[in-house]
């Protein structure tokens, strides 16, 4: 071990334990609600910062690696900052960021007196803590305690408030997401059996020397238990079974985050682990497939959370498109698109927060005149909805073009068959949200069946943005609310913000594609992350 | 390395068993196919060290080879800790379920079965469209539609 001198990266472990310590002290505070809102706000935005200074220092190449504890690497456990696992860690936390102050905007305009919104809190960061840990692991193991950290406190937001579809819901993802860890546990377990180490610089030098048949066991069960995580086909049934049901905030983050951190682990897997693309083909069919099962089952939906949640599923596939081309263009724009889809995607979760909160439900049948009652809920849907569909001037696009040309690239018929499902999919996805902004932007409320009073009532007595005006309505909906905001400014203002993050993608696609091409660099040349945490001696091993 | 074959017998058992009750429909079945697919993969951990030695404790003379292999006891413990907790919540929703619905079986999500049995007819956008849409004409068809719900809006 090389002891780095003191940089921004030496305080990388703190992007993890300073979110749990702030989870333990909002949750002493859960009788505070405003200090309780400050703490995880603050702890938030330190842990924000503290990454951003790790991206900058990491941003023209290099990667470290880090020494809990002291302990020489293969038997002590690392943490490794690299180009990638950095821009990931500053891309989640904004995104996590946003919604927490959109869901804090939420609660401040609900009176949030009702549900258990202290138990929010201090989940919320366990769970930022979590995807800090599994970005950051260099150990197999640590990367599953990472997932698990994340996972059951995903479990708690899930079914936050315990009605009776949330624990339906919240049973098909616990279930699903123990069954994907015992599995990641067995070959956790059966790695160390045949290698005696989980470190994973380690493992890189070590796995190609254990025969190819006990190789290809391991890394099939490896990408078996990711893939549940990251969702791809098969294995994506469970995810838009269980995301609609949770408050919006919570679908939102999870949209954004959860599935990345499986596509994380599949990355590293692919680049580090079993490098050589021994299941390129494999994952190339998956990648297909997953990307058009899920855009013919978003096409098929009536509600938004649902359609946006097979949008989704079928996105990933992109990405998995990108991993399984193993070139370092096809890495490059996997790099680029998971930061676009986890910040389009969410921004579309928020919104569909707020038409829910405007017009009383998110089913497309049921809703209409939108566009006129709230110009401003338009804007913020048609920009990230084009923007996912793949339209030109947008983030979504340029992905999608470095994903197409990585393809030509290749050029093999599956490539090439790759590259036609993933523009059928881009232009069934836009067909998916010309759906939703038809009827629910452009039609007439009264054009819609079993419509909201809320939609019917004028836009004027709707400019008093109260849920009095329809006082009489006898849905117990608003006489639980009584006399709350239908469209809070902080909301707004959030989703507005994750929308112009989204624009920013685009604006500074530039030096982000340079930046994502040397991280690509990085990462497909496992050498420097071995050297980075077992130190040079080990370079001639390679 | 020797292992022991009567671990791995309870570890398949475990395994099987635990994988059975995980495909049932009530959930405290499920849960405790939980239960024992953890137990399972604790055994599998354990015996990935190998065969029994000296508790890994350092004493001057003892030859390493002779030490049991304690990183499978630490990973065992932390696995441990995670089933506890995962075990805890499900129970917690177990009795939720109970409470909400006197059942604790796993339902089918009636979205999906909703859109499973919807006619491939949409209305919106299957349904023929009427001859004459044109605005510019002032033609009474469209004038008769924009009026009347056109008090509502105001």
């Amino acid at each position: 071990m090389i002891d780095a001198p003191l940089s921004a990266v030496s305080f990388a472990p703190l992007a993890v334990a300073l979110p749990i310590f702030g989870a333990a002290l909002a949750f002493i505070l859960r009788r505070h609600k405003r200090s309780q809102r400050l703490v995880t706000i603050g702890f938030l935005v330190i842990t924000l910062l503290l990454e951003i200074w790790m991206l900058a220092t990491v941003w023209d190449g290099g990667t470290y690696s880090i020494t809990l504890g002291g302990w020489a690497p293969p038997f002590g456990i690392s943490m490794v900052v690299d180009g990638f696992s950095a821009f990931m860690l500053v891309v989640s936390s904004v995104v996590s960021l946003a919604v927490l102050l959109y869901a804090t905007s939420q609660g401040m305009a609900d009176g949030d007196e009702d549900g258990p919104v202290s138990v929010f809190h201090p989940a919320y960061l366990i769970l930022v803590a979590g995807v800090s840990n599994a970005f950051l692991a260099g150990d197999l193991f640590n990367l599953y305690v990472g997932f698990e950290i994340l996972l059951t406190a995903s479990y708690v937001l899930l079914t936050l408030g315990g009605t009776n579809e949330r624990i339906q819901a919240g049973t098909t993802y616990v279930v699903v997401s123990v069954a994907s860890s015992v599995l990641f546990l067995i070959a956790i377990a059966m790695i160390y059996a045949a290698t005696g180490t989980v470190n994973m610089a380690d493992l890189a030098v070590k796995l190609p020397e254990i025969s190819a048949g006990t190789q290809m066991v391991l890394h099939v069960m490896l990408l078996v238990a990711f893939g549940i995580k990251a969702a791809v086909f098969p294995l994506s049934f469970w995810l838009p079974d269980s995301y609609p049901t949770a408050p919006a905030p919570v679908t939102a983050v999870f949209a954004g985050l959860l599935t990345k951190v499986g596509v994380y682990a599949i990355i590293r897997t692919e680049t580090l682990l079993f490098p050589g693309g021994d299941f390129s083909t494999l994952l190339m069919v998956a990648a297909g497939l997953t990307m058009l099962v899920g855009i013919l089952g978003a096409v098929a939906q009536t509600d938004i959370k649902r359609m946006l949640s097979f949008t989704l599923t079928s996105h990933i596939g992109f990405l998995i498109f990108g991993i399984a081309l193993g070139s370092q263009l096809g890495m490059s724009a996997t790099i680029y698109y998971v930061a676009h889809h986890i910040v389009v995607q969410t921004s579309l979760f928020l919104v569909v927060g707020l038409i829910e909160r405007r017009a009383g439900t998110s089913n497309i049948d049921r809703l209409g005149s939108l566009a006129r009652l709230s110009p401003i809920l338009a804007v913020l849907f048609f920009i990230p909805g084009m923007n996912l569909g793949g339209i030109p001037p947008f983030s979504g696009f340029l992905g999608k073009l470095g994903l197409v040309q990585g393809g030509a690239e290749l050029g093999s018929p599956l490539a090439w068959t790759l590259i036609g499902v993933s523009l059928l999919t881009s232009l069934l996805t836009l067909l998916a949200i010309a759906r939703v902004w038809n009827r629910a932007f452009w039609r007439r409320a009264e054009d819609a069946t079993d419509p909201d009073p809320l939609l019917l009532v004028g836009v004027e007595a709707a400019r008093g943005a109260t849920y009095d005006i329809v006082a009489d309505e006898p849905a117990s909906r608003y006489s639980d609310r009584g006399n709350t905001a239908l469209l809070p400014n902080g909301m707004v203002a959030m989703t507005a913000a994750l929308v112009a993050v989204g624009l920013a993608l685009t604006i500074f696609a530039g030096p982000l594609f340079a930046f994502s091409d040397r991280a690509a660099a990085e990462i497909i040349n496992s050498g420097n992350y071995i050297e980075a945490v077992l130190g040079s001696t080990s370079q001639e091993a390679r | 390395m020797s292992t022991n074959v009567t671990l791995l017998i309870v570890m398949g058992v475990l395994f099987a068993v635990g994988i059975y009750l995980l495909l049932e429909r009530s959930m405290t079945r499920v849960l405790l196919g939980i239960v024992l697919l953890g137990n399972g993969v604790n055994l599998l951990l354990l015996s990935t060290a190998g065969a029994r030695g000296k508790a890994p404790i350092y004493e001057p003379g003892i030859d390493p080879g002779d030490y049991t292999d304690p990183l499978p006891q630490a990973l065992t413990l932390t696995a441990i800790v995670i089933t506890f907790a995962v075990t805890a919540f499900m129970l917690g929703i177990i009795y939720r379920s109970w409470v909400l619905s006197s059942a604790d079986t796993v339902e089918d999500d009636d979205e999906d079965l909703r859109v499973g049995q919807q006619s491939p007819f949409d209305f919106e956008e299957d349904s023929p469209i009427p001859e004459d849409t044109s605005e510019f004409d002032g033609d009474e068809d469209t004038q008769a539609t924009t009026k009347n719900p056109g008090e509502a809006r105001a």
